[in-house]
């Protein structure tokens, strides 16, 4: 009876492992295993034919502290971060409040929002470049036209920052609100007349009923919102390359120069192993704290 | 008798097949060859109508031609196909790779390939300022092929509305001040026309390259081990970019896009540009305007640095495969195709003998501007190139765009650059 209970249950493992493996597979080959293989490089020097690699433990840790074009471009994402998050997520709730109503041709002012998604983001930079160009932009000829100076936005490092948050919001909000639209679709309409009967104000059922559960959708936009934030550089290429003097550069488009354009897979790695640090950081602290807040039906 | 005959006939055939067949096996070469396009226009299919002309000429020998993207894609596929096992004999790379090439050990000298006296004599008939990228540690390790340089473009039109002479465009960086502030056109107090535009994104230590070469300054010696980023000639030749905008006032102040800078200058916003000769033939299909192309001016001297792509040969190869990629680039750097490639692109013609061609010499003759860059090679030097050389010029255009955009003064900056650029490059000494 028993040996028949094990044999029994070392099938069903079988049986379950083998379930498990494509999975298991593609994600140890595509996740994990370049995971711990950067972890690994990061403690060893670059090597090249004349100097091979060795292990040098926290050196790269080291000089990483001493590189003010990492504080710069991590200052920068920060502030790019904490711009373009609630921004983006404030305007798509708004929209998709917006266009959830009952509007005429409303189909194609839903279209409208979702264009830039499904846009390229590098075809998304090069329509932003010819705004932003000086003397010829679309910016700067309005600009011109109600009477007021051009400016430089792409070459003045005070302005450039904001100008890649603006493009970013542009492209990311509509996106967002598709989830936040559907949600809303979800939403039963009995609450909001139950809400009307009570005498709730409007303002007073999105705070107290439409917001609250809205709120699963909204731990999803956030987390993803904060991967991209740290995930979508591709504009940077056509825009500004990270310039000028770094004014525009964020985490990863560092990374990608570090790794390709000087070559040095080791100080790369470092690098990466600091994104995935924070990212995995605040992805915890998403789950662990707000999850307490979410309400699921 | 008869029976016996014709199966022996029949041996002997497969016999003789078979050993043809050996022979064109061991004399078959199969080469890959990775190669960028750093410009627009139909370049691919320029090279691959090349490639095969040679294959034609050559049956012996395969050319698997690969179009790899820009030139830093086309270095990391080379690379990472060294290390692939699936490598490529031969490619088409910045010139300026050189040194990072040499320290992954990736690449041979042409010296040590090539054999016979016809050989080494081609290895000395390009312009010897085309070399000076390809040459270090005494020897030849890229044979120039997509080659430009700088020059300047500007607006004949726009010179004739402001009293200056079209066919005296400015010599000396006094001159472009003062035909830039007669060229800079105000309504009120917004400018309308600016005087010049010189490029600061993308590419600023390339167009530094010129500034400070005209100032008799070279920005790295020979070895690529060093760098004179805080001599006083090139503080001085960074303060006069700085000071076309912020002082004379004939450049925008902050960073110019080099992407955009070219509809810049066909929407008449700025009367000069300076631009790779990559250009020329995009310029001359969509200006509206009469334009004119000249040397960059000079201030101690004129100067330029040179652009481009070299080719390379893989270590990793055998010794058939090298000779197979030399008779390759021998035939696309002959003269007659390297005439057809300059008048199709816009590219520099790499030898003298090219532009002693029939073809080009006519070319020319219709056309004077695509002269310009052949006339300037004589004042040109080599483009920014160093052990760690992507590091380094990244330390150098960070420096160019804070003074630039006002955040540091040209020594500070300058001083800084170098200074990080000596802790780099001490160990290559």
């Amino acid at each position: 009876m028993t040996r028949k209970m094990t044999r029994y249950s070392l099938k069903s493992q079988a049986t379950g492992w083998l379930l498990l493996m494509p999975a298991a597979v593609f994600l140890i080959a595509f996740t994990y295993y370049p995971t711990i293989a950067t972890l690994a490089k990061s403690f060893f020097s670059q090597g090249t034919a004349l100097r091979p690699s060795q292990f040098v433990g926290l050196e790269n840790y080291a000089s990483l502290l001493d590189d003010e074009v990492f504080w710069k471009v991590a200052r920068n994402n920060i502030i790019y971060a904490g711009i373009t998050i609630p921004i983006s997520i404030a305007l798509a709730l708004l929209m998709a409040i917006w266009v959830n109503g009952r509007l005429p041709l409303r189909s194609l002012t839903r279209i409208s929002y979702f264009t830039p998604t499904i846009l390229p983001m590098i075809a998304v930079a090069n329509i932003w470049l010819f705004f932003y160009t000086p003397e010829i932009g679309l910016l700067d000829q309005t600009l011109r036209g109600a009477g007021f100076n051009g400016h430089n936005w792409l070459g003045d490092p005070n302005t450039v920052l904001g100008c890649i948050i603006v493009v970013t919001i542009w492209k990311e909000s509509g996106f967002f609100m598709i989830f936040y639209l559907a949600a809303l679709q979800s939403l039963p309409p009995e609450l909001e007349e139950a809400a009307k009967l009570e005498g709730a104000s409007r303002w007073t059922y999105f705070r107290r009923v439409m917001f609250p559960l809205l709120m699963p959708t909204t731990l999803f936009v956030m987390i993803n919102a904060v991967i991209n934030s740290f995930k979508l550089v591709d504009h940077l290429f056509i825009l500004t390359k990270g310039g000028p003097d770094n004014s525009s550069s964020l985490l990863l488009y560092y990374i990608y120069e570090v790794a390709f354009s000087f070559l040095d897979q080791a100080y790369a790695s470092t690098l990466t192993v600091i994104l995935l640090g924070a990212l995995a950081a605040i992805a915890i602290a998403q789950f662990v704290f707000i999850d307490k807040k979410v309400h699921y039906q | 008798m008869r029976s016996n005959f014709k199966p022996k006939l029949l041996k002997l055939a497969i016999a003789g097949a078979f050993s043809l067949g050996l022979a064109s096996s061991a004399l078959a070469v199969d080469l890959t060859m990775y190669y960028p396009v750093a410009v627009g226009g139909p370049l691919t299919k320029i090279v691959d109508g090349m490639v095969s002309e040679f294959e034609k000429q050559n049956p012996d020998i395969h050319v698997k031609a690969i179009y790899a993207g820009n030139y830093n894609d086309a270095r990391i596929k080379s690379l990472a196909a060294l290390k692939s096992g699936k490598p490529a004999q031969t490619a088409v790379m910045f010139s300026i790779d050189i040194y990072e090439l040499i320290e992954q050990g990736a690449i041979v000298a042409f010296d040590d390939v090539v054999e016979t006296v016809e050989e080494k004599a081609w290895l000395k008939s390009f312009y010897p300022a085309l070399m000076e990228n390809g040459k270090t540690q005494g020897k030849t390790w890229g044979i120039p092929f997509q080659r430009s340089t700088i020059v300047m473009y500007y607006n004949k039109d726009a010179f004739r509305k402001a009293g200056l002479d079209p066919e005296k465009p400015p010599a000396t960086w006094d001159e472009l001040v003062s035909m830039g502030q007669k060229l800079t056109q105000k309504t009120g107090g917004k400018v309308d026309q600016w005087g010049a535009m010189i490029p600061s994104t993308g590419y600023p230590y390339w167009m530094f390259g010129a500034l400070s070469m005209q100032n008799d300054q070279t920005l790295m010696n020979g070895d690529g081990n060093k760098t004179n980023f805080d001599a006083p000639a090139t503080v001085a030749a960074l303060q006069f970019w700085k000071d076309l905008g912020s002082k004379h006032k004939i450049m925008p102040s902050g960073t110019i896009e080099w992407g955009t800078l070219r509809q810049n200058f066909l929407a008449g916003k700025t009367a000069i540009m300076w631009h790779s000769t990559g250009n020329l033939t995009v310029v001359k299909k969509k200006a509206k305007f009469d334009f004119g192309v000249a040397m960059l001016p000079a201030n101690k001297r004129r100067g330029t640095p040179t652009g481009g792509g070299n080719f390379y040969i893989f270590k990793k190869s055998t010794p058939e495969e090298r000779k197979a990629s030399m008779k390759l680039i021998r035939f696309l750097t002959d003269p007659e195709r390297t005439a057809e490639w300059s008048m199709k692109t816009g590219y520099l013609a790499t030898s003298a003998g090219a532009y002693g061609t029939a073809k080009l010499k006519q070319y020319v003759k219709d056309f004077p501007p695509a002269a310009v860059a052949r006339d300037q090679l004589k004042f040109a030097t080599a483009e920014l190139s160093t052990y760690q050389t992507g590091r380094i010029r990244k330390l150098l255009d960070d420096a160019i765009q804070s003074v630039l955009t006002g955040a540091k003064s040209p020594a500070e900056a300058l001083t800084g650059a170098q200074k990080k650029a000596e802790r780099l490059l001490k160990r290559y000494r």
